[in-house]
């Protein structure tokens, strides 16, 4: 009996030493970040969705800023290497959904070796087997719909059905040159149907945005009924404020995009980047995005939304990173020659 | 004149050479450097590759197709209203003139925003409400093409014509034209034959300016081309940047730019250089004012028209952009919020530090620029040392630099050893200074020109040395001009796009930026907050020049 309360005790005291020790790295870290005083974070996050997260980690940590700067997945990664080009070290952690731009970052030794806490419970899509970047949040390409232009019965179902004629003047689509998902939705569907697809579905004269978040606002808006892709979780927080719109997941597939975070190698704000980026993998923020931003996660415990399918219950298009590096040059430079600019 | 000991205009000239090598010698240079060079040496395949490229071909021909239109409108436009306030009895001249300015001050890329909402051709506003009243289903206008780009950047760009012949005509006696209308010349007669080759060197040199600045403009084809799926040169020379980036294709694309723009200022030149027309000359004989008669209140409605499009209109839509949820969707109260207002100014973080930027940049450039314009104007005006003159023709000389071609050189030149300036604000200063000397420089020329020497020479003959000179006589009677050019470039900067959307970095946003970020993620609400926000700033400005020249700052110079 003392024996087996003395060992009770000692666990109970072992756990709480533990705690404390890990408290106090924790609090020694905050300490740090603060001194750093902010993390400038290099996003192409959707600038509602980037700002939500910045403030939710600033209410958490007082003392440390986030500098969010959003752009598109392509135009983080022009200003990020124009920088380094002028030797301007400024961003802390990077984070694009275009998963090419982690293998050339990595491959350029621009990238810090770091795994946020909790990560290795992540599916394997979400890991970089080298430990330099991990999936921060997925969504889908999509085919969306003005549910006040078009009936249900009428919409496209299928990424095909988008060639035919009657949609001419009516279709909408974001760009590769500007937007990781956008690349990677071009890639995919090139893969799928050949160069082809493309070429033929520029002859519908469609309307060029340049972010994947854009789509949503033209189609609710009217301007154009259609959109031929865009981030699937910028149409569901546009169909959830109200808007007339409907979202199709073509059963062929849809372009699953996981876009990465990393830290910089030259990180000049190191503590408050891995604090940030912690944070930002944590169950709470990625339960966050998960209900409010109607993103998909790597998280296994978050729980998504009942009005929208589970990733399981989708058909998923891939691409390897190493393929989308590789090619992003073509990519845009087919896309261009396609539709004009 | 007294002759300057040479060590002082040594100093000038040192002076001088410097800031010409540092704002225009080292960009142009190095342009012009990295569009020949390659790993090999020397080479001529930049060039090669951007003119052989289909693609790239297509952009130069739909810049030039734009530009020369646009000068047409902008004539079309301009003429008939500068002939309608400068001598005819139209109603409601003042308000007319307050308009032009109104749209002559207006940032280009926000009239094009601004037009996306009211004719895009499904959700535009014009659209629809055709839509609604003729049942027809094909849209009246649909902005994204060439000619709603044409329309857009004419609108905007008219009052270049407007000024040029509103001032001409103001110095044009009415004798002529009476004494033609007295041997029974019909009022229309009268203005073809008489009026107007009296006139025609400022509708050329008006159409000249029109065309440049459809030229060198970024934000409009940025906004209404590209979604049509064509590009003119600026957004293409832009587009070489992305990554990886193509720097020695957009300094080959970007020296005809140049070029042309030259070549039009010299024509221009040349056009003003032989206006030797005596009845343009003097201020003597009087202006009568031409009754319009029955065509008073039709006239009136064409330039109402024209205001429509270019100020209510789109003023309106961004007005209501800014205090609702869905741009698109009717005015209901629970489609209106404060929300884009709050989210603007207090949740995008990038939004008060591109407003100090703003402010910071705008500010420094206009003081180092109206002094600097100042400075230099005086010194050719009063032919202080040698060689003045081409110091008047360096500080003129940027004007045929277009800001994305100066923004290109700047990048190239500032991006490496030994003088790094990139990712700072210097750079963006360096930029507005080069681009805004002009216009400071003829502005401050005007001033002195207005301020006769004889009192500055009564002063020296009573003894008191050039400074006491500067400080008592000339400076206070220059101050009004001064402030006004001060104003005139602190304008400029604020709404500048073409060059910032190059050489910024993202701890150096400025408003225009931010607000093109926002242009491409679609978030109209912001877009129009912060139109709004600088439309106010610019305005204000505005309000200030009036107050302290007592008259708009369009009128006549001398």
């Amino acid at each position: 009996m003392p024996r087996r309360r003395f060992v009770t005790l000692a666990v109970v005291f072992g756990c709480v030493a533990l705690l404390a020790s890990t408290a106090s790295a924790q609090d020694a870290r905050l300490e740090a970040a603060k001194k750093e005083g902010k993390v400038v974070w290099y996003t192409s996050l959707a600038l509602p969705s980037a700002e939500k997260v910045a403030k939710l980690f600033e209410q958490a940590h007082p003392g440390v800023k986030v500098e969010v700067h959003r752009t598109g997945s392509q135009r983080v990664l022009q200003r990020l290497m124009q920088e380094l080009g002028a030797n301007i070290r400024n961003a802390d952690v990077v984070h694009t959904s275009d998963a090419g731009h982690f293998v050339l970052l990595k491959e350029k030794k621009l990238l810090m070796k770091y795994t946020p806490a909790g990560v290795d419970r992540f599916p394997a899509g979400f890991k970089d087997r080298d430990g330099y970047h991990y999936g921060l949040r997925a969504t889908v390409s999509v085919i969306a719909y003005n549910s006040k232009a078009v009936s249900a019965a009428e919409a496209p179902k299928t990424w095909k059905d988008l060639l035919d004629p009657r949609w001419k003047g009516k279709l909408v689509t974001a760009h590769p040159g500007y937007s990781g998902i956008i690349a990677t939705h071009v890639l995919a569907l090139a893969n799928l149907y050949g160069w082809d697809h493309l070429k033929q579905l520029a002859q519908n004269r469609l309307m060029l945005v340049q972010s994947a978040a854009d789509p949503p606002g033209v189609v609710a808006s009217g301007e154009r009924p259609v959109a031929v892709n865009g981030a699937e979780y910028t149409f569901y927080k546009t169909k959830k404020k109200g808007n007339p719109l409907e979202i199709v997941y073509p059963k062929e597939g849809v372009p699953l995009i996981v876009s990465p975070s990393a830290i910089t190698a030259f990180a000049p704000h190191p503590t408050s980047a891995k604090l940030f980026t912690d944070f930002t993998f944590s169950r709470e923020v990625q339960q966050v995005l998960a209900d409010s931003e109607g993103l998909y996660t790597g998280h296994p415990e978050v729980t998504y939304p009942t009005d929208k399918p589970k990733l399981s219950e989708l058909r998923l298009l891939t691409v390897e990173a190493e393929e989308l590096e590789k090619r992003n040059e073509e990519i845009k430079k087919r896309f261009v020659e396609f539709f004009g600019a | 004149m007294k002759a300057i000991p040479a060590d002082r205009s040594f100093i000038v000239w040192v002076g001088a050479a410097l800031a010409l090598v540092a704002l225009m010698a080292l960009p142009l240079g190095w342009l012009a450097w990295v569009s020949v060079s390659s790993a090999a040496g020397p080479t001529l395949a930049h060039y090669l590759a951007v003119f052989t490229e289909p693609r790239l071909q297509k952009a130069l021909w739909n810049t030039v197709v734009m530009a020369l239109w646009v000068g047409l409108a902008a004539i079309a436009i301009g003429a008939p209203l500068a002939w309608l306030t400068a001598r005819t009895d139209i109603p409601g001249k003042r308000v007319i003139r307050g308009l032009v300015l109104a749209s002559f001050v207006t940032p280009p890329f926000l009239g094009a925003f601004a037009w996306v909402m009211l004719a895009g051709p499904n959700a535009g506003f014009l659209n629809k409400a055709w839509r609604a009243v003729t049942g027809f289903e094909d849209p009246l206008v649909n902005i994204f093409s060439m000619p709603g780009l044409i329309f857009v950047v004419a609108i905007y760009t008219f009052p270049y014509v407007y000024v040029m012949i509103a001032n001409t005509l103001e110095l044009i006696a009415s004798d002529l034209e009476e004494a033609a209308a007295i041997l029974g010349g019909s009022r229309a007669w009268v203005a073809v034959t008489i009026t107007l080759p009296m006139v025609a060197p400022a509708i050329l040199s008006g159409f000249i300016l029109a065309v440049l600045q459809a030229l060198a403009l970024f934000g409009s084809p940025a906004i209404l081309a590209m979604p049509a799926g064509f590009h003119t040169i600026t957004t293409q020379i832009w587009s070489f940047f992305q990554y990886p980036p193509k720097v020695e294709l957009a300094a080959a694309f970007s020296i005809p730019l140049l070029l042309a723009t030259a070549l039009l200022l010299q024509f221009q030149k040349m056009l003003l250089g032989r206006r030797g027309y005596a009845a343009v000359a003097g201020k003597s004989g009087q202006r009568r004012t031409i009754p319009l008669g029955a065509w008073k209140y039709p006239a009136l409605a064409g330039a109402l028209l024209v205001m429509a499009c270019a100020i209510f209109l789109p003023y309106s839509v961004l007005a209501k952009a800014a205090f609702v949820r869905a741009w698109a969707q009717p005015l209901t109260w629970d489609n209106i919020t404060v929300a884009n207002w709050s989210f603007t100014f207090f949740e995008y973080s990038a939004t008060q530090s591109a407003v100090l930027n703003t402010l910071e940049l705008g500010v420094m450039t206009a003081t180092v620029g109206a002094v600097l314009a100042a400075l230099l104007a005086y010194i050719a005006n009063r032919k202080i040392i040698a060689g003045h003159q081409v110091l008047g023709f360096l500080a003129l000389a940027p004007v045929v630099i277009p800001g994305v071609v100066l923004a290109v050189g700047l990048f190239i030149a500032y991006t490496r050893p030994p003088f790094v300036l990139y990712g700072t604000l210097w750079i963006m200063f360096v930029a507005y200074v080069t681009k805004e000397m002009p216009i400071g420089y003829s502005q401050s020329d005007t001033t002195f020109k207005g301020i006769h020497p004889e009192l500055e020479e009564a002063a020296r003959g009573l003894g008191a040395g050039r400074l006491r000179v500067l400080r008592e006589i000339t400076g206070p009677l220059a101050r009004a001009g001064v402030i006004a050019t001060w104003c005139f470039i602190f304008i400029g900067v604020i709404r500048e796009l073409s060059a910032s959307i190059i050489l910024f970095t993202p701890a150096t946003k400025v408003m225009s930026v931010v607000i093109f970020d926002l242009k491409e993620e679609g978030q109209f609400g912001a877009i129009s907050v912060l139109g709004l926000f600088m439309l106010a700033m610019t305005f204000a400005t505005v309000v200030l020049v009036q107050a302290v020249l007592g008259r708009d700052f369009m009128g006549a110079r001398d």
